[in-house]
């Protein structure tokens, strides 16, 4: 029986019951960070790193959570695990399983650029490594994020000074924080929705420095915005709540805007190209260095990634898991919820 | 390329059409005559001659970037634009050249004097020189329709800001047989008077459907209504002694239809007539697939002539006797177009479009009915006093099609989608039961909503049962109403039929696969509609 395997309701560990990122209720749940599509709702106990938790706990409300510093093992049934920086959002962690000298790592999502906020990636040795492959292609490749940055806070000054209003939308948990920190202070105000204003009340709790931001409530006056900023989340757009930003350019802060395609379906004007997963050679690169010989790919362009590691001379294999990168589960998500109303 | 470089920036950072027409305004106003010119023809579909072989054009870039050439295939499916893909794999520029579009775009055409080898090295040492959106540009110059999200219209918009000349006299001078080899933006655009040129047609002026009741229209005295024949929309001219045909798409067709060249001598010098290119026998329109066998053809066999002869269906008269005639009434075009088809003999070659006979909106509705039985797509709709305008409008001229006949059927295959479909599931293939088993018998790839295709590519992500390359079959669990404009019988294709126009009208979340059509019902439509 392989240490990991992979079954129907996530990734199992027999050995320990317990199951990573789990798509389906179960007993014991270990939690490689807090997007919705990895840590879902109705375990019973739950294992995160100390910094994932507030996060998980605003969102999931009174669960069963236990915490670990990253680095620390946690031994069950003989089983090691321990928590690793993935460099993702806050809190996001690769998990390393233990037996009998066999070592795999499950790594969740995860980029190799230090963003300054996320505890930064370290690279884990192992036999068994499980990675995403959400840009696994080599058309992705980013630049370094304060060339992104520039580019935003160059095109928030250009819209100020054609006195139009900046919205940028991004993802509430995560890159929001990650932009917050990047964004220019000294050019305007920062205003929020309150999706976003929320989790960054939540991330400034834990003691972790945001720039000031101010909800977008509705006692304020419309003449308030221009020649400052919006942050707000993908699917705000198109919605009434939008309107009151009359004459505002869009920008949107995605891996995705890499594609022309892309950038016109989300109807953005602007697309910048900033991403909290790990870019083609930031994939690679990872790989190499857990020096694992077997992959297990998941989410992302799965078929082509693992052909492609096969080609290497890796023993790559595609999984079919219900993880989906967080920018497709979002448009997956407004879609259903579209549906539902 | 800078210049050209920063102005598809600008019109590709915006999503509004105003900011747009000013970026491109801008540019008219700064930038070189001849890079205007080919700016002018790019957005005008004047794209030259393609000199590179896009196989080796991708093996280059593969070469270049060190990505095997399965993964850039790949990839491009994802990406759904060959030029943007090999952009983004290839490295970073060496060295930075800068030239301008004119000489980019001699540099391409001169691609055409060298062996594969010599075309090799001048794209690469082109690549070195260029950042990413160079890349692109470049890359799109070479490969295929640059497309950019500007129209004709659009442009001609900017040119008129621009330069302060009319817009309506702009778009009749942009049209016809020019290139930018053989003019110059002077020439073109500055001096040129509308009458220089015997062979420039018109703009067509185009109609929207329908939206409205009838009755909604006024009177129906006030209105001429004629079959909307199915062939190709045409402009024929005699001038100079000569006859020139163009098709809607602003195509030189003259050669492949020799039918019209008698017209030459038959007509009277200063005669443009708008019509329709139709197929017809023995007193009747033909199919449009019998056009079809003609449209790629250069040589024309004399079995061809005769298998699949055309005629002119003449709806308008455009110019008499060398004038302008466009701003007077149709009523009164329509006179002079009656009479000068009555004055000559064609052979049956120039026919009269019949108006139709009716006095009250119900029997204009029955003759709708009638339009499949005529194989004509339905009704056209135009104002007696309307003058003959430019381009798609509203009010004046209005088609009134047919309804589309349609079929349940369920998706089988899924595939990638282009453009700003990219990287969605939006290209489909469906089937009808034959039994327990599901035939395919049609793709079809538009008619959905932005959030159905999200949805629906969430669904094949799931659900997918086998890969072939970018292809997916997914399990059998969703029922589409297709619609399609005819269908005949097809050795082509599997199911031996071949629909027209097919398109997704609804997705019918209510419907069990169980109830979709079966290949007896597909049968049956052809049995009645297939016959032309």
């Amino acid at each position: 029986m392989a240490l990991l395997e992979f079954t129907d309701r996530g990734i199992y560990c027999s050995r320990a019951d317990v199951y990573i990122d789990p798509w389906r209720p179960v007993k014991r749940a270990l939690i490689t960070h807090g997007h919705a599509d990895h840590s879902r709702w109705g375990n019973e106990a739950y294992l995160c790193t100390t910094s994932a938790a507030p996060v998980i706990r605003h969102r999931l409300g009174e669960v069963n959570i236990q915490t670990v510093n990253y680095g620390s093992t946690t031994t069950i049934n003989g089983v090691k695990f321990s928590f690793h920086p993935a460099g993702h959002i806050i809190g996001s962690a690769q998990i390393r399983v233990e037996y009998g000298g066999e070592i795999w790592v499950a790594s969740g999502d995860y980029k190799t650029e230090d963003d300054g906020i996320s505890e930064a990636f370290a690279p884990v040795r192992c036999h068994h490594f499980i990675t995403e492959s959400t840009f696994g292609l080599p058309v992705y490749r980013w630049r370094p994020q304060e060339e992104i940055m520039g580019e935003i806070n160059d095109w928030w000054r250009e819209n100020q000074s054609a006195g139009k209003t900046s919205i940028l939308t991004t993802y509430a948990l995560g890159k929001a924080q990650r932009l917050l920190r990047g964004l220019d202070t000294s050019i305007g105000t920062i205003y929020t929705h309150g999706a976003v204003e929320n989790t960054n009340e939540v991330i400034r709790r834990q003691g972790i420095d945001l720039p000031d931001t101010v909800r977008v409530t509705r006692e304020i006056d419309k003449k308030a915005y221009p020649g400052n900023l919006v942050l707000t989340t993908p699917g705000s757009i198109g919605q009434p709540w939008i309107k009151k930003f009359t004459g505002a350019v869009v920008g949107s802060a995605s891996g995705w805007m890499t594609l022309r395609g892309a950038r016109r379906r989300r109807g953005a004007d602007r697309g910048f190209v900033l991403s909290d997963h790990a870019d083609w050679s930031g994939l690679l690169a990872a790989i190499e260095a857990t020096g694992a010989e077997n992959v297990y790919v998941t989410h992302g362009y799965t078929a082509i990634f693992s052909k492609y590691l096969r080609s290497l001379g890796l023993n790559a294999v595609e999984l079919e898991t219900e993880y989906e990168g967080e920018d497709v589960a979002e448009e997956d998500k407004l879609a259903e919820k579209e549906a539902e109303s | 390329m800078k210049h050209f470089a920063d102005l598809f920036r600008k019109l590709d950072r915006t999503t509004k059409t105003n900011a747009k027409v000013e970026a491109l305004a801008d540019y008219f106003r700064i930038a070189p005559p001849d890079d205007k010119l080919w700016t002018i023809a790019l957005l005008s579909h004047r794209r030259p001659r393609r000199t590179v072989n896009s196989r080796l054009f991708r093996s280059w870039a593969a070469e270049l970037s060190g990505v095997d050439l399965w993964l850039l295939e790949e990839s491009y499916h994802v990406v759904g634009d060959l030029a943007e893909t090999l952009a983004l794999v290839l490295p970073p520029p060496t060295e930075r050249s800068d030239h301008s579009l004119s000489y980019w775009m001699g540099y391409i055409q001169g691609l055409a004097n060298y062996d594969d080898e010599g075309k090799r090295e001048a794209v690469m040492a082109a690549w070195r020189g260029l950042d990413t959106t160079e890349r692109f540009l470049f890359n799109k110059l070479i490969t295929g329709g640059f497309r950019i999200g500007v129209s004709q219209k659009l442009m001609t918009r900017a040119l008129s800001k621009a330069t302060d000349i009319e817009e309506n006299k702009l778009a009749h001078r942009l049209m016809g047989n020019w290139t930018p080899d053989d003019t110059t933006f002077e020439d073109l655009v500055i001096n040129a008077s509308e009458g220089d040129d015997d062979s420039r047609p018109y703009p067509f002026y185009l109609a929207y459907q329908l939206e409205q009741e009838l009755v909604e229209l006024g009177e129906p005295i006030d209105w001429q209504a004629e079959h909307k024949w199915d062939g190709i929309r045409g402009q024929l001219i005699v001038r100079g002694g000569e006859v020139f045909v163009w098709s809607r798409g602003e195509e030189l067709v003259t050669d492949k239809y020799p039918e019209y060249h008698p017209l030459a001598d038959l007509l009277p010098d200063g005669t443009v007539i708008d019509g329709e290119i139709l197929p017809f026998a023995e007193g009747r329109p033909l199919g449009f697939n019998v056009l079809q066998t003609r449209i790629g053809r250069k040589k024309v066999s004399k079995k061809l002539l005769q298998d699949a002869p055309v005629i002119l269906m003449a709806y308008d008269l455009l110019e008499w006797n060398g004038e302008d005639i466009r701003p007077r009434p149709l009523a009164e075009r329509r006179t002079l177009l009656e009479q000068l088809v009555d004055q000559v003999d064609t052979d049956g070659v120039l026919q009269l479009s019949p108006v139709v006979d009716y006095t009250d909106w119900n029997e204009l509705a029955a003759e709708r009915e009638t339009a499949r039985e005529k194989n004509s797509e339905g009704l056209m709709l135009k104002r007696k006093d309307s003058a003959y305008r430019q381009g798609r409008k509203k009010g004046d001229w209005w088609k009134w099609k047919v309804d589309p006949l349609t079929i349940d059927a369920v998706m089988i295959y899924a595939q990638r989608g282009h453009g700003r479909r990219a990287n969605l599931y939006t290209d489909f293939t469906f089937g009808v039961w034959d039994g327990d088993q599901l035939v395919p018998f049609t793709k079809a790839y538009s008619g959905l909503t932005d959030k159905e295709f999200n949805r629906i590519t969430a669904w094949v992500r799931r659900n997918t049962v086998e890969r072939f390359g970018p292809v997916r079959s997914v399990k059998p669990q969703h029922v589409f109403e297709i619609g399609f404009e005819g269908i005949r019988k097809s050795t082509r294709h599997k199911s031996g039929v071949a629909l027209r126009f097919p398109r997704m009208l609804r997705w019918r979340e209510d419907k069990p696969v169980e109830e979709a059509n079966t290949k007896e019902d597909l049968l049956q439509l052809l049995e009645q509609y297939g016959g032309g």
